[in-house]
């Protein structure tokens, strides 16, 4: 074929291109070749969690076959060479979300993980009764149950930002909860159950103006979206690995350098310390504080090969092809009768949440499963969001740059032999 | 390719639009709420005991058409049997749709949920009634819950 028909440039206009470039990356992906109940596995539950291409897998390998040892003060070379990997994963981090330094990324085990050690070291011991969290409406679980944790321990009180029926959040109504006993706003970056992007510039903005800082929960915005926490200003910046193609049971938190210097620990143990007597331990500095105990070194190495992956593709291209596939996808719903989106921001995600009339989504999941399609079914950690929609559950179709118009028009198929069999 | 129609049999298709015994019982001597936390299903299960025996059964609440047949399907086999033959029959039904026994001897139309064995995940919509079936019977206030 003749360099004419293939053109290799910059495919984003072309549709045929767009289509070459999506087989290509595809087939960085072992799982996606899998047949579920003898069909093609259609992947659409990358909000829980993305799938893992050969780059992290190999490296994650790779570790442990040549380079397994513990970091940090090890003598001998291999210690050495961990060390290296693990930092240099931490680098990777660094410039990734555009951090000043690396040692304010502080590797935990996930967003939760990271909203936990914020909450105990960071607002506990500058909580008083009556101080104020805010949170917002759509929060996940994880953002939700650490204040009322701190709540039960401190008298402090939880409020929220209440959200349109669109699932967008009331600016208005912001500002007003903002006041004098507010000692942290805490929000979702990206709404896992809704998809849409809040206004965090705004939101951050309007915080500092009253001394106010601001914990965001990136899970849901880092496999999806430029971050730049140094352009947000954000004062925290929390998400987990296996959302961006790495491995499971690793995540960051992000934080600013002087609030990081001013925290006590969050756990004791190894590596925290720089001296210990029974009398008096002296603590590490940051980030190796906050690092209690041996690390998921291996972990920290495949989310460090999956940032270099997804780089290598580009955020601005995986906005664009998924957008697209909102787009197409949206579209599609709102042809098909009985079937109602839950979340329709402005500005959204490749996150379709849905519900049709007559058919529970746990049966819609069963039929697409036996399609080979995969897509979530429930409250996804956000019973609140339900309660708001007044659904006890929706069906939940999140795209990754790897999926394709073919699988959601997949799912519709599906869709519909569901409506034929239950509607 | 597995067949869907296996799941969903005519039979738990039409318990699951029109669900039997479904309201609530006024002369309940018994009831229990039941919450399958993973998919949102509610239900609340009443119960009419004389002399041992369960004489009247019914239901209320929303679900997926599996937790809803089971419910609509377990009321009206329930009439007439006392409490521990209740129990054994749940005893039964569960390992048939654990896919630890075939036979489902004595379930009678039972039976049509016997495809839910493919489906793991979905053992707990078919046993919600049940597990709040045996809450009832033992006038346990609380809510039970799959979980």
């Amino acid at each position: 074929m003749s360099a004419a028909t293939f053109p290799a440039q910059r495919p984003m206009r072309q549709g045929g291109s767009m289509t070459l470039d999506v087989a290509a990356w595809r087939r960085d992906f072992p799982i996606l070749a899998r047949r579920m109940r003898g069909k093609p596995l259609v992947y659409l539950d990358n909000a829980a969690t993305t799938q893992k291409p050969k780059a992290v897998i190999d490296a994650i390998a790779g570790y442990y076959q040549d380079t397994n040892a513990n970091i940090h003060r090890g003598v001998h070379s291999l210690s050495q060479e961990a060390t290296e990997a693990y930092e240099g994963a931490r680098g990777r981090i660094q410039r990734y979300i555009n951090a000043a330094e690396a040692a304010e990324i502080v590797f935990v085990r996930g967003t939760t993980e990271a909203i936990n050690l914020i909450a105990q070291s960071f607002v506990r011991p500058r909580l008083a009764a009556g101080d104020e969290i805010l949170v917002s409406e759509m929060e996940h679980h994880s953002n939700i149950v650490p204040w009322q944790l701190l709540r039960e321990a401190t008298g402090a009180v939880l409020r929220v930002i209440p959200m349109s029926d669109r699932g967008e959040l009331l600016m208005d109504e912001y500002l007003k909860l903002l006041g004098p006993r507010t000692r942290l706003v805490s929000v979702v970056h990206v709404s896992n159950a809704l998809g849409t992007v809040n206004p965090v510039r705004e939101i951050i903005a309007a915080a500092h103006a009253q001394g106010v800082p601001v914990l965001l929960d990136g899970a849901q915005a880092v496999a999806h979206r430029p971050v730049d926490v140094r352009l947000l200003d954000c004062d925290f910046y929390a998400f987990s690995g296996h959302k961006l193609f790495g491995p499971t049971g690793i995540g960051v938190l992000y934080g600013k350098r002087a609030w990081l210097d001013a925290m006590p620990p969050y756990q004791g143990g190894g590596d925290m310390i720089k001296a210990v007597s029974f009398e008096k331990s002296i603590y590490n500095d940051v980030p190796h504080r906050f690092e209690a105990g041996t690390p998921h070194i291996a972990g920290s190495i495949g989310l460090g090969a999956a940032i270099d992956y997804v780089g290598s593709i580009g955020l601005t291209r995986i906005a664009a092809h998924e957008h697209a596939l909102l787009a197409y996808a949206s579209k599609r719903a709102r042809e098909v009768p009985g079937m109602r989106l839950i979340g329709t921001a402005q500005e959204k995600v490749g996150v379709l949440s849905f519900v049709i009339d007559r058919i529970h989504p746990h049966d819609l999941g069963t039929v697409l499963d036996c399609e080979g399609i995969a897509i979530r079914t429930g409250h996804h950690c956000a019973m609140p969001v339900m309660q708001h929609f007044h659904v006890p559950a929706t069906a939940r179709a999140s795209f990754a740059f790897y999926n394709t118009e073919e699988e959601v028009d997949r799912l519709f198929e599906a869709i519909e032999e569901a409506r034929r069999l239950l509607g | 390719m597995f067949d869907l129609k296996a799941l969903y049999q005519e039979v738990i298709i039409d318990h699951n639009r029109h669900p039997r015994n479904c309201h609530k019982l006024a002369d309940a001597d018994r009831m229990a709420d039941g919450f399958n936390p993973l998919c949102g299903d509610r239900l609340t299960v009443y119960l009419k005991l004389q002399d041992g025996v369960i004489a009247d059964a019914a239901f209320e609440g929303e679900g997926c058409a599996i937790s809803v047949a089971s419910a609509s399907l377990m009321t009206e086999h329930l009439k007439g049997k006392t409490a521990s033959e209740a129990q054994a029959i749940f005893d039964r039904f569960r390992a048939l749709v654990m896919g630890e026994e075939e036979a489902g001897t004595g379930l009678d139309k039972l039976v049509v949920l016997a495809g839910v064995k493919e489906f793991p995940a979905r053992v707990k919509c078919a046993t919600l009634a049940w597990h709040t079936l045996t809450a009832a019977l033992k006038d346990r206030r609380e809510p039970v819950s799959t979980e």
